[in-house]
């Protein structure tokens, strides 16, 4: 006989429900989107490949219709000028354009990743003028077209003054794009009280008493240049093979515990307070340091070698006010202007005739600072002579992106430990 | 019609707001992570997968030496922040809002300042190690400064309100009268403790392990400003990758697969506390 059913409620949810539910449809539709929205994925290339110089009528279009709007904002790297601003200010009484100044730039791979996305946008960093160095990030600047082209008319007194290799360089070729703000030489520094033996070597970043105390910079650039010339290599003839044992010997400081940090500019407090006694260091810094803090720290250009490089002025291509920006770059090239710069950050200046003005300054002053201007117009590190240029390099320059990140994959590693 | 809407209506507001700023970020940078390129002459989708394999077998020990800061971490704000909890909520009394504000006043100043203030107070000649070492009880040489062990403080010190709390919301919700019972029944405060109120709290210790190790795996100011190069995180190789050396592609790849292996920590950990849904005690 039929007994009664036993209705399986499972049995009559599963024959019932909807094949396809709500969720799984929503998870469909929303894996499909993404699938197809990788697949559209791209970022757009910015520029070409090659070295460019603008042609005359893109300065022409750039420069039709930008007038002067009274402000200019200045982004530039810490201890490149004295901090009351003397020279922005006789500026602002010249011309009535008012100067915001502003040390934002620590490092030139940071510096290039935080504008270059906003450039390329079209967008403004919020700076109209800002102060590059020559070398990789410089030569991605130009090639993606993220700085504004020069008119040589606007620029007279750099016409008139400025030196004559910074006209013909090889990394700007006619300053398109940039005028010489200052150039340095990345030597060793190190701290007298502390390192009792006179220091005059790259090899002696690498002695075991400094273990634990010996700084180096992260930047690739920098750090890479270090490595191949204490190996005796010069860094502008350099090969992968090179690059490769440069980095090997950079290895073993590390791996000694000699190294105690890889630092951007902030080496320079580190040497100051006593973290490291001896440092990968730019000339300019340590006289500002032992200025300003009364330290006695000193310089030595290696004897197998320092690396030279110049930072720019260059004005972005989306600066709002590029008509002061390049009155503001024109009115370092006075020649009054240069001499007090250079009296202070104690670097290299691209205007020759400053080394006479120094010197007359010296003859009117008196006592200390009469001995200290003496010795800026006379330093190899603010006026070097043909010889001293001979034991200097530049950084490694690299033909194509591949090249480059060969070079940054060999040496990051060091850095990032 | 409107009624078999009702719920598509709903999410759209939530749904929308994630779509933009979760979805559509991730898809980008994980299409980003299998694109190959420079920044001058652009990037293609060439579904390069090895930039992952490149990544993690080049930065293994970055990504190892994170996780491992990052469960110390853990462990020690557990063992610091439990104290913490327990007594803000059963012997608070009153003022315990008053506790709570004190432990997050902390946060009213920036991350990096509270960070920058920690390196003052280790730096070799600081206030608190100088007269240490003045009276011998630490060698001339000594420095704490770029340690892992400065790193993991500094993490520690960071993360801890984030742990202290969630814990102290589970030890909050637990009925004083299960307390009681317990205590009817001739268990010792220990005993009660091991047996009613931890195994209450675990919930509250999951979230707060959630809300701690992943940002401590993950951080890399910590390691730069307290750090050296021998502690460095994945964090940091992520930022210099992105920052330094412009390989969007290689920092993409490392970030997901650092997100992978957070992910799978994660549900590993919640499979052992024996919770199905993850989801579930989060919501707790």
């Amino acid at each position: 006989m039929n007994e009664p059913t036993n209705f399986d409620p499972v049995l009559f949810r599963g024959m019932t429900q909807r094949r396809l539910s709500r969720r799984d449809a929503l998870r469909i539709s929303g894996l499909s989107a993404a699938a197809l929205a990788l697949a559209a994925c791209g970022v757009k290339g910015q520029g070409n490949t090659g070295p460019t110089a603008p042609a005359e009528d893109q300065i022409a279009k750039y420069w039709a219709g930008k007038t002067k709007n009274g402000k200019v904002d200045f982004a530039n790297w810490p201890l490149y000028m004295d901090p009351k601003h003397p020279e922005l200010k006789k500026f602002t009484q010249e011309t009535g354009i008012k100067v915001t100044y502003q040390e934002v730039i620590e490092e030139m791979g940071p510096w290039f990743a935080k504008t270059q996305p906003q450039l390329s946008a079209g967008q403004s960093i919020g700076f109209d003028l800002m102060v590059i160095t020559n070398g990789i990030q410089f030569k991605k600047y130009v090639q993606s077209n993220l700085l504004a082209p020069l008119d040589p008319s606007k620029l007279t007194n750099f016409k008139a003054n400025g030196g004559a290799t910074y006209k013909t360089s090889s990394y700007d070729p006619g300053n398109a794009y940039s005028t010489p703000w200052a150039s340095g030489v990345t030597g060793i520094a190190y701290d007298p009280g502390k390192v009792k033996t006179p220091i005059t070597k790259l090899a002696d970043l690498w002695k075991p008493e400094f273990k634990g105390k010996v700084g180096m910079m992260s930047d690739t650039s920098e750090l890479g240049n270090f490595g191949m010339m204490v190996n005796g290599v010069d860094p502008a003839k350099s090969t992968p093979d090179d690059w490769q044992k440069a980095a090997s010997k950079l290895k073993e400081q590390k791996d000694a515990g000699i190294v105690r940090k890889y630092y951007d500019q902030s080496y320079i407090d580190a040497l100051g307070a006593g973290e490291v006694w001896i440092a990968q260091a730019w000339s300019g810094d340590i006289f500002q340091k032992n200025v300003s803090e009364g330290t006695n720290l000193q310089f030595v250009i290696p004897e197998e070698g320092g690396t030279i490089w110049t930072d720019n002025m260059a004005i972005p291509i989306t600066a709002v006010n590029p008509v002061d920006a390049i009155t503001l770059m024109d009115f370092f090239f006075q020649v009054d202007i240069a001499a007090t710069l250079a009296e202070y950050i104690n670097y290299i200046t691209p205007v020759p005739e400053a080394q006479k003005v120094i010197k007359e300054h010296a003859a009117a002053a008196s006592g200390e600072d009469k001995d200290f201007l003496n010795s800026v117009a006379d330093s190899p590190l603010v006026f070097p002579t043909a010889a001293d240029y001979s034991k200097l390099h530049y950084y490694r320059d690299f033909a194509t992106a591949a090249e480059e990140q060969q070079y940054q994959s060999i040496f990051e590693p060091i850095v990032l430990g | 019609m409107s009624r078999r809407l009702a719920p598509y209506l709903l999410i759209l507001p939530g749904g929308l707001w994630l779509l933009l700023f979760f979805v559509v970020p991730m898809v980008a940078m994980l299409s980003l992570s299998l694109q190959q390129g420079d920044v001058v002459s652009g990037y293609q989708l060439t579904w390069h997968w090895q930039t992952y394999v490149d990544g993690i077998s080049n930065y293994q020990t970055q990504i190892v030496r994170s996780l491992m800061y990052g469960l110390v971490t853990t462990v020690i704000q557990i063992v610091l922040a439990f104290p913490v909890a327990y007594w803000i909520a059963f012997r608070g009394g009153r003022s315990k809002s008053v506790y709570l504000f004190l432990i997050l006043l902390p946060f009213f100043v920036s991350f990096v300042l509270r960070t920058i203030s920690w390196k003052f107070i280790l730096t070799d000649e600081s206030f608190l190690l100088a007269p240490l070492k003045d009276i011998g009880v630490l060698p001339a040489d000594f420095h704490i400064l770029g340690t892992a062990v400065a790193v993991i403080g500094g993490l520690t010190y960071n993360f801890l309100p984030f742990m202290i709390l969630p814990i102290y919301v589970a030890l909050e919700r637990i009925d004083p009268r299960v307390v009681e019972a317990a205590r009817d029944l001739y268990a010792s405060p220990t005993q009660t403790f091991r047996k009613v109120i931890f195994p209450l709290a675990l919930p509250g210790v999951f979230a707060g392990v959630l809300m701690t190790f992943v940002p401590a795996s993950s951080d890399y100011i910590n390691s730069e400003i307290l750090g050296s190069s021998s502690t460095t995180m994945i964090g940091q190789v992520i930022q210099a990758q992105y920052l330094r050396s412009q390989n969007y592609p290689t920092a993409s790849a490392l970030s997901f697969a650092l997100m992978a292996i957070l992910l799978i920590g994660i549900f590993t950990y919640a499979r052992a506390l024996g919770t199905e849904d993850v989801l579930k005690v989060a919501a707790r």
